[in-house]
């Protein structure tokens, strides 16, 4: 039996695929078989619910000492005309604008890796926003961002937790895993912590009981097999640790990138937008929540990613910077009544959660 | 019921109302996709059509003015316009610097001085400068139009435009074949009666035509399984339409601006209940000015094989608020269709 045959056979069975299997089915591109498969998936797992949450994202700087190929959002010096970062005033100020919010119940917090603020300025901003909002929860800060607390602090990254924890963080970013390939890495982001840094944050994460989200990033100079270890890499440490809540997956926007522009790159299509989307809600097995992340996809493709295994459209978000900054075309926020009007249109149940997929 | 449909199609059988009826209804949207992505592959393969071409709107003003539209503007009105036959040809000089351009494609406002005659130099101008590419043109609306200004028969507008190099008939005009909706909305157009009877007339003088839908505005699902049956009826008879396209109605500038714009889950849904009810269509269109191009290339596993043209500059639908890009450059199309898996392939301005 060839590993098409097998891959159909355990997704009617519900088994769990291999990575042959996993590349087999990208490679035959029968992408509504795929959806439908990744649909019954979803559907296994959180029914007719499609949730979303109400959020504001706060970016407390551009200015950074990666300079990642892969990112036009950064900043190399405060001198920049675009440069920014935000002092506690300034964080407080938005913060007490946000508690205006009807409903808001998550602060979501990442920024650039800042060459000259100390760790006690992050821990000090997630401060503010438990004496402004003591009741909402903090999603905040990237495995790349833990790595670089440590490091800049002379802390382990169990310390860098423990006092991010005590401070109010609720549960770390997604972010930054990029593809777990020091291959690609070096390419596309070679200052940002290695492929087993990133995994290391989040086991220990896990093992503190801070839960955490996964991404990956696609469409640049990766191949398929990279693209596929690498959810399988995250599907490993999910069988160890359990700690994952959902996994977003971020299409490439090359757009006033280094990365664009040195290897020609052109934004994937929405085909394969939906392709990865379901081969990931496949691959995943033990993870119970996929985003589809509509900033990244705009609403239309966001929409009927819910078809394709999807079952999260994530935020109202407030104001996003980092991937408009790449030629994003989605509007920078939205409103909870259109998210309603945008699940209940597919049929499904449009369901307000919190942080931790808690129903509100 | 899901079931039962899926049965009928796998035994080629075709559907009736009541089943167009219950897909409207249905949810299920990759299940219904993946319907007409079975019916696509047996009627027309994996080939995805294409065109380099050029659309020409000769004139945007207009009699009808009906509601959906926001491209009519009255005879003194800003942004008013009406070309030259000397204007015409330099657009498509321009154009033609393309060297794989092939087709033409001519709608325009029912213009309310101009006669026959008029409409007629200019097919036959652009047809004898630029010989080789085929020239698509008017609408059903138009050529019926045509009859009532100059007092001459379907049949005779239609011969004459032939003559002049016309080659095919394009789709639009079609909205909802039904009076209630066309009463309400462009009154002034031709009813549906007589859109087809312009199809039918075209068809048997050998004249391939295509046929369209513009929905998302005040009509019921009822009267889309209508229309569409109202087209595979008329198939059926003549078989005489080369191309069905949907038109989601795009709502900005246009006197229904409170409709809100229908949504990608509608539209891929029609799109593929469309690929199924038109059991004799050979091939239905993803136009992906109205799509965007990332829904038009979705759309190419909802049951299209056709994304259309370049079209080097739209203007009609950008007027009515579509962000789309105004052309598309031939290796832009061919990247979307393989990217989808299939194979991508030129017209010649035939589609």
């Amino acid at each position: 039996m060839n590993s098409l045959q097998s891959a159909r056979e355990k997704i009617s069975a519900g088994e769990r695929l291999t990575r042959d299997e996993l590349l087999a089915l990208y490679a035959e591109n029968d992408l509504l078989y795929l959806a439908e498969s990744a649909r019954r998936v979803k559907e296994s797992k959180t029914g007719r619910k499609v949730f979303y949450v109400v959020n504001r994202h706060v970016n407390l700087t551009n200015v950074c000492s990666a300079n990642c190929p892969l990112c036009a959002y950064q900043c190399r010096s405060g001198d920049d005309n675009r440069a920014f970062t935000l002092e506690l005033d300034d964080v407080e100020k938005i913060l007490t604008d946000a508690a205006n919010v009807n409903g808001l119940s998550e602060i979501h917090i990442v920024s650039s890796l800042h060459p000259t603020k100390n760790f006690s300025y992050y821990v000090d901003a997630v401060k503010l926003v438990k004496k402004i909002l003591p009741r909402v929860a903090v999603n905040a800060f990237t495995p790349v961002e833990i790595v670089n607390f440590a490091k800049i602090s002379g802390m382990s990254v169990a310390e860098v937790l423990g006092e991010l924890i005590a401070a109010g963080v609720t549960s770390l970013a997604g972010g930054g895993a990029e593809i777990l390939s020091d291959r690609v890495r070096q390419i596309i982001c070679p200052k940002k912590c290695t492929a087993d840094e990133w995994l290391e944050v989040m086991r220990t994460a896990h093992s503190l009981n801070l839960p955490t989200n996964a991404s990956m990033l696609y469409g640049h100079v990766e191949t398929i097999e990279e693209r596929v270890d690498h959810l399988l890499t995250l599907r490993q440490l999910q069988d160890e640790t359990g700690g994952f809540v959902a996994m977003m997956l971020f299409p490439f926007h090359p757009s006033n990138t280094q990365l664009g522009s040195r290897f020609n790159l052109r934004r994937v299509g929405s085909w394969e937008d939906l392709k990865m989307l379901a081969l990931t809600r496949l691959a995943l097995d033990n993870f119970v929540h996929v985003k589809a992340f509509w900033v990244m996809l705009t609403l239309p493709i966001a929409q009927l990613a819910l078809s394709f295994g999807a079952d999260d459209l994530d935020g109202t978000l407030g104001e996003e910077k980092i991937i408009h900054a790449a030629g994003a075309q989605s509007s920078p926020s939205i409103t909870r009544s259109q998210l309603e009007t945008l699940i209940a249109e597919t049929g499904y149940i449009p369901t307000e959660r919190d942080s931790f997929y808690r129903e509100v | 019921m899901l079931e039962r449909i899926e049965r009928k199609i796998f035994g080629g059988e075709r559907l009736t109302r009541e089943d167009g009826e219950f897909l409207f209804a249905c949810n299920e949207l990759t299940r219904i996709g993946a319907l007409a992505d079975h019916v696509r592959k047996k009627i027309c393969g994996d080939e995805v059509l294409y065109n380099v071409n050029c659309h020409v709107n000769l004139t945007n003003i207009c009699a009808a003015r009906c509601k959906f539209c926001a491209f009519g503007r009255g005879g003194g009105d800003r942004g008013s316009y009406a070309m030259t036959i000397d204007e015409a040809l330099k657009l498509v000089g321009e154009a033609a610097g393309n060297p794989n351009l092939s087709g033409v494609h001519i709608v325009s406002g029912l213009h309310p001085t101009w006669t026959f005659e008029h409409y007629v130099e200019f097919v036959a101008a652009i047809h004898e400068k630029f010989p080789a590419l085929h020239v698509k043109g008017f609408t059903g609306v138009e050529i019926q139009h045509f009859a009532t200004i100059s007092g001459l028969s379907v049949e005779e507008i239609l011969r004459r435009l032939k003559a002049a190099g016309l080659q095919a008939i394009a789709g639009g005009g079609a909205e909802i074949l039904s009076d209630r909706v066309r009463n309400e909305l462009c009154p002034k157009k031709c009813t549906a009666d007589e859109w087809l009877n312009v199809a039918r007339t075209a068809h048997r003088l050998g004249i391939p035509t295509n046929a369209s839908m513009l929905y998302g505005h005040i009509e019921t699902h009822a009267e889309r399984v209508d229309h569409l049956l109202k087209l595979r009826d008329l198939q059926d008879e003549t078989g005489g339409f080369r191309t069905f396209i949907c038109f989601p109605f795009l709502p900005k500038n246009t006197a229904l601006e409170h409709i809100r714009q229908t949504s990608m889950w509608d539209d891929l849904k029609t799109l593929a209940i469309s690929r199924l009810m038109l059991d004799n269509f050979p091939n239905i269109k993803a136009y992906w000015v109205m799509l965007t191009v990332p829904v038009a290339q979705v759309a190419l596993s909802f049951g299209a094989n056709d994304i259309d043209g370049t079209i080097h500059r739209e203007n009609i639908l950008h007027e009515a608020g579509a962000t789309s890009p105004r052309s598309l450059t031939e290796d832009e199309i061919i990247r979307i269709i393989r990217e989808a898996g299939r194979i991508p392939r030129s017209t010649g301005g035939r589609s």
